[in-house]
């Protein structure tokens, strides 16, 4: 009872603190603000690329052409399921296969040259579709097929969605290298302005030790005010991620020009997103001010 | 019943300052003593001794059963907490009133507000402020900003009083007023008073236990002394 007492009282006291020296609070305050903005934009821009990785590399196919001559189709289809790694096969027939191209690409018009042609004509060969488990085993299961004496050819988009990723991690270790930065300089940041609240209130640290105040009675007060500037400045980022994002997202949706690029829906993610925004601020605010606290408050 | 003891101790600051020889005392509990010596004698190191914000170089320091000496910084706390310390300068906040100076103290405690409450005007009224109580340190004239940081020392019912020349800044009627307040609180609550002074007069009148140092040596004890017994 005593603690949640104290707790509280270190609480007010640490808002008083703040909006006493409003002026040296605002400085950390700003600094926070934007250090937390970019993390959002951070958070968001690295949670949408994973999402959008993860939709691409499960959507990787791979198409095993059968060799023109085999007609065993079934039994074959049924050998490539048993395969290492294969998730399912799908058989498509050389009639169907138009309809897939029509799919894939209604645009082109080829679709529509193809069904032209039936079972005896046609040039296209039996294919099967085939999803594997594991994604970062698909060039093994490639070969294991492509082995198979059946088979004419397999193809998957191997190269183009390799690049893709590679360029998205370059993103992701970007942003998270910016981020560690200015994390740091904010630290910085606080750890000046906690000094300079210490040094203001030397008068009452030094009265509180006569009366016998413990030394957490003493830091705990500072240590609280770093936490709530980190708090103060988290409000501004998660407005913008909350609202901000919401508004993207709706701009998004009704954008026919980038169909591929699917954003994470804003329901709970915006939550989460400004939780980890917030804990981010308040664990910033926290290292500065106990690192103050451990440098200028003499034990 | 001894409250203070003192055995052996020595004071030797880093630049080679001896402030403390092979001092030897003890204080009764209820006692009222004062500390007397020139400047430079050693009064002011044995009275920050008794509440350690000073280390003896070597020796003991006993008070109420508390090993001083040995204590850790982490726990002078707990010493400080049997103690109420009064100095020259009355160190009162100057941002909070006579009632939240006083309250301080038993804030910093984790008391509850309706105990602090009663606490903090029982010790005004012991002082006489209680009609101070919304006054800022600057309102209020140097006798009587001795008489809040006299009430923040014995808010907490301490077993000792620690003075520091606390009629340094004022003149001789307030001076006696204050050392006269200490004396009745000494004789009421049976605090123990520890009094480190250069004030002639006061000790002249009050006729009582006297400890005389001198060049950091305790050269007497009288126990009803006079300053004027010595020749400094």
């Amino acid at each position: 009872m005593k603690f949640f007492r104290m707790f509280s009282r270190s609480f007010r006291d640490a808002f008083k603190s703040v909006f006493r020296n409003f002026s040296l609070s605002l400085a950390s305050i700003s600094c926070i603000t934007i250090t937390l903005i970019i993390v959002a934009v951070a958070i968001v821009a690295s949670k949408n690329v994973e999402h959008f990785t993860k939709m691409v590399e499960d959507d990787q196919t791979i198409v095993a052409f059968v060799k023109e001559e085999f007609k065993e189709t079934e039994e074959l289809g049924k050998r490539i399921q048993k395969t290492d790694n294969v998730e399912s096969v799908q058989h498509i027939s050389k009639l169907d296969a138009p309809g897939e191209f029509h799919q894939d690409s209604k645009d082109l018009g080829v679709g529509d040259i193809l069904k032209q042609f039936n079972e005896e004509n046609s040039p296209l060969l039996e294919s099967f579709k085939i999803k594997v488990k594991d994604i970062s085993k698909i060039d093994h299961t490639v070969e294991k097929i492509e082995k198979m004496e059946e088979i004419e050819t397999v193809s998957y988009g191997k190269t183009t969605v390799k690049n893709m990723l590679a360029v998205f991690q370059a993103i992701k270790k970007i942003a998270y290298g910016a981020v560690i930065a200015l994390i740091l300089v904010t630290v910085f940041l606080i750890i000046n302005t906690i000094k300079l609240t210490i040094f203001s209130r030397k008068r009452e640290i030094s009265i509180m030790r006569l009366v016998g105040a413990s030394n957490t009675t003493i830091k705990t007060p500072f240590i609280i005010e770093g936490m709530v500037l980190g708090m103060l400045g988290s409000i501004i980022p998660i407005l913008i991620i909350i609202f901000g994002y919401s508004a993207l997202f709706t701009v998004m949706e009704g954008n026919h020009y980038i169909p591929i690029v699917q954003l994470i829906t804003p329901e709970p993610f915006i939550y989460t997103s400004s939780l980890a925004v917030l804990i981010i601020g308040i664990i910033v605010g926290m290292i500065g001010s106990a690192s103050a606290v451990r440098k200028y408050l003499k034990v | 019943m001894d409250l203070i003891r003192v055995k052996n101790v020595n004071k030797r600051y880093k630049n080679g300052v001896t402030a403390i020889y092979d001092l030897n005392l003890n204080i009764k509990k209820g006692d009222f003593v004062f500390l007397i010596g020139s400047s430079g004698s050693g009064k002011s190191t044995l009275i920050k001794m008794l509440y350690r914000e000073e280390k003896p170089s070597s020796g003991e320091i006993i008070v109420g059963g508390i090993n001083v000496a040995k204590l850790r910084n982490a726990r002078v706390y707990k010493l400080r907490r049997k103690l109420g310390i009064v100095f020259q300068d009355y160190r009162l906040l100057p941002k909070m009133t006579v009632y939240e100076n006083v309250a301080f103290a038993l804030e910093c405690l984790g008391e509850r507000k309706n105990e602090i409450r009663v606490k903090v005007l029982k010790a005004l009224e012991l002082v006489g402020l209680k009609g101070k109580v919304h006054n800022y340190p600057d309102q209020l004239s140097g006798g009587e900003q001795q008489r809040v940081a006299i009430a923040r020392a014995i808010v907490n019912e301490p077993k000792l009083l620690l003075c520091d020349e606390p009629t340094g800044n004022l003149d001789p009627e307030m001076s006696l007023e204050i050392v006269k307040l200490i004396e009745s609180i000494n004789k009421e609550t049976k605090t123990t008073v520890v009094m480190a002074t250069h004030d002639k007069e006061i000790v002249n009148k009050m006729k009582k236990h006297v400890v005389v140092l001198k060049d950091g040596r305790l050269i007497k004890e009288y126990e009803k002394g006079k300053y004027d017994d010595e020749i400094f």
